[in-house]
């Protein structure tokens, strides 16, 4: 990456715990003011990284940089970071107010400017008037917004989200992601964001890092990871995607190279640069579209259609029909190189 | 909140145990105030407190109640140190053998005191060194600090690690996070730990026995006063005097404990 300053650089990283490689020789260019997410299915080293950031571990080898400065071995107190924990952390024995002037209070800041901290603060994350509560009297929501005031407080280089919406219902972490998304454009500040959900990381970041096993398997931005995934384990684990390998490869387009296609680039006719015939399998109706499983012979297509058509012109199970798709949509990729990653494959 | 209909069976069952259970001690209590002084009769034949001044006059027993109450302090400010970081190191750390520990830390609750009485006395013996005011104090911290760390241990079973990772996150040192976030997590079960070990200490006999050699403390002076026919009723007063002061600590630890559950 060319990019005008780094906020976080790891230059081959790795974490073990006895045999276990959490993370495996990792390195990663993180810009400043970057709204970066870390994407991958639990145990594949992303929440690792996280708490390496954080200093709350150490690697096993290599090093992390922070702003050009090393800081492998700086304890997390003196890391101008900070994190929003997945159980938000709150303590329990404290007011709201003085939850989020905490790291000012242990700073040594004085009571009145402390205190115009932390109203400010609150006001940002739209929890003005609340400072007398207790954490166990506001709700999911409301307690991650504290957890969020409370890092921001101390206006860190550095933020970082341990999964932070994944206690919320859909509807509140929908309308989090575009607050969130809002926030760091507002206060200019680099958040790492950890999550397990593709959507989640698709919609909000400037730029994605997939991991699997402890490895980072491509950065990018959403659309390029979407569009242009490295590898099967990419290709499937953000979004859905059609490998397509061996004899159906060579059929229908010469030769055997594997390439994806995604589902939604599938058109259900003939027409297209590349095409088969098929027989559909399974139509699961999903209001705004539909998903087919088509059999082509060789292999089973996912294919993703809009539900423009009414109810009885949109092809049923067991009917014949052609499929096509551009040849611009087809990307060739490598397969996974460890034969063993590809078991978990997520869903 | 006893359900409508409780069965009068079972009324005067509840009745029968709790009197069974106290009757006893409102004895104690009443022949503190009788005015014979030698034999008890039922009903006292007349009821007076110049047993009171009695027991408060006489040297032996100021002496054994100054001696329990240091003992118990002293042996409670230990077990609360080092029961305290003894829970700390199982609960922060993981290391083969570790419920092994825990529970060789817990074991002398649950083993006789005449065990832990034999073996500290021979123990002392071998190592030669002369029964004092701190062989009490060693015998009865063997208790109280499983009291201690039991509490404590629970306490922080409950108090999730990444608060006190969430404070060092925001600046706090390692004893800033320990003054403001753990200490407040632990500060009720750390009261309470201490009160129960206290109130063990305090009425503690067994292990006392073989830990003292010939100092007296209020309940071995009880215990050998009852051969005594002469001013029983002065047994009594301080048999009171012992129950106070182990049942306080007992009773607030229990309002403590159930006023930290709610929050």
């Amino acid at each position: 990456m060319t990019t005008p300053s780094t906020a976080i650089r790891f230059e081959s990283v790795a974490k073990t715990y006895g045999d276990v490689r959490a993370v495996d020789r990792v390195d990663l260019d993180i810009a400043d003011g970057e709204f970066f997410s870390m994407l991958g299915p639990s145990g594949s080293g992303k929440t690792t990284c996280l708490r390496l950031i954080a200093g709350f571990e150490t690697p096993t080898a290599g090093r992390i940089m922070l702003h050009d400065s090393d800081v492998t071995d700086v304890p997390p107190y003196e890391r101008d970071v900070n994190t929003v924990f997945q159980d938000y952390a709150l303590f329990p024995h404290m007011t709201v107010a003085d939850n989020v002037a905490y790291g000012l209070m242990v700073k040594g800041v004085d009571g009145a400017e402390r205190r115009r901290r932390a109203d400010d603060a609150l006001a940002m994350v739209h929890l003005e008037g609340l400072g007398g509560r207790r954490p166990n009297q506001l709700s999911g929501g409301q307690r991650q917004r504290v957890a969020l005031a409370r890092a921001l407080v101390n206006r860190p280089s550095v933020l970082l989200l341990d999964e932070p919406l994944g206690a919320l219902d859909l509807k509140l972490r929908q309308a989090m992601q575009i607050e969130l998304k809002a926030l760091q454009r507002e206060v200019g500040i680099t958040f790492i964001f950890v999550t397990h959900d593709q959507e989640e990381a698709l919609t909000m970041s400037d730029r994605v890092a997939v991991f699997n096993q402890g490895r980072v398997e491509q950065v990018g931005t959403p659309s390029e990871v979407y569009e242009n995934p490295a590898n099967t384990f990419v290709a499937g684990f953000v979004g859905t995607s059609n490998v397509i390998t061996g004899d159906l490869a060579t059929r229908l387009r010469g030769a055997p190279g594997p390439f994806t296609v995604r589902p939604e680039k599938i058109r259900l006719s003939a027409g297209g640069d590349v095409g088969t015939e098929g027989t559909v399998t399974e139509v699961e109706y999903l209001g705004m579209f539909s998903r087919y499983r088509i059999d082509v012979g060789e292999q089973v297509l996912v294919a993703v259609d809009q539900n423009t058509e009414a109810h009885g012109e949109r092809p049923a199970r067991g009917q014949k029909i052609a499929v096509s798709w551009p040849e611009s949509s087809c990307r060739p990729i490598a397969l996974t190189a460890d034969g063993e990653t590809d078991e978990q494959e997520p869903v | 909140m006893m359900k409508r209909g409780a069965g009068l069976g079972l009324k005067a069952a509840v009745v029968a145990v709790l009197a069974y259970l106290h009757l006893p001690i409102i004895f104690v209590f009443l022949y503190a105030f009788t005015t014979e002084d030698a034999a008890f009769t039922f009903p006292p034949p007349g009821l007076t407190t110049r047993w009171f001044g009695e027991a408060a006059r006489n040297p032996d027993i100021r002496e054994a109640l100054t001696l329990s109450l240091s003992v118990a302090a002293v042996a409670t400010l230990i077990a609360l140190c080092l029961g305290t970081l003894a829970a700390a190191a199982i609960w922060r750390s993981k290391f083969f053998g570790r419920e092994t520990l825990s529970l060789f830390i817990v074991l002398p609750i649950a083993l006789p005191g005449i065990i832990t009485g034999i073996a500290l006395r021979s123990a002392i013996n071998l190592a030669d060194i002369p029964f004092s005011f701190w062989t009490l104090v060693i015998g009865h911290a063997t208790f109280c600090v499983a009291v201690a760390y039991n509490n404590v241990i629970a306490r922080m079973r409950r108090t999730s690690p990444s608060l006190l990772e969430a404070s060092m996150d925001l600046g706090a040192r390692g004893w800033q996070t320990f003054r403001y976030v753990l200490l407040p997590q632990l500060g009720s079960a750390i009261v309470t730990g201490g009160m129960l070990a206290f109130a063990l200490s305090f009425d503690e006999i067994i292990v006392t026995t073989f830990t003292a050699g010939n100092q007296q403390t209020l309940p071995i002076w009880i215990f050998s006063s009852l051969v005594r026919p002469r001013n029983r009723p002065v047994t009594n007063v301080v048999a009171l005097v012992v129950v106070l002061i182990t049942f306080i600590p007992i009773i607030l630890s229990q309002r403590f404990a159930s006023r930290s559950e709610d929050t």
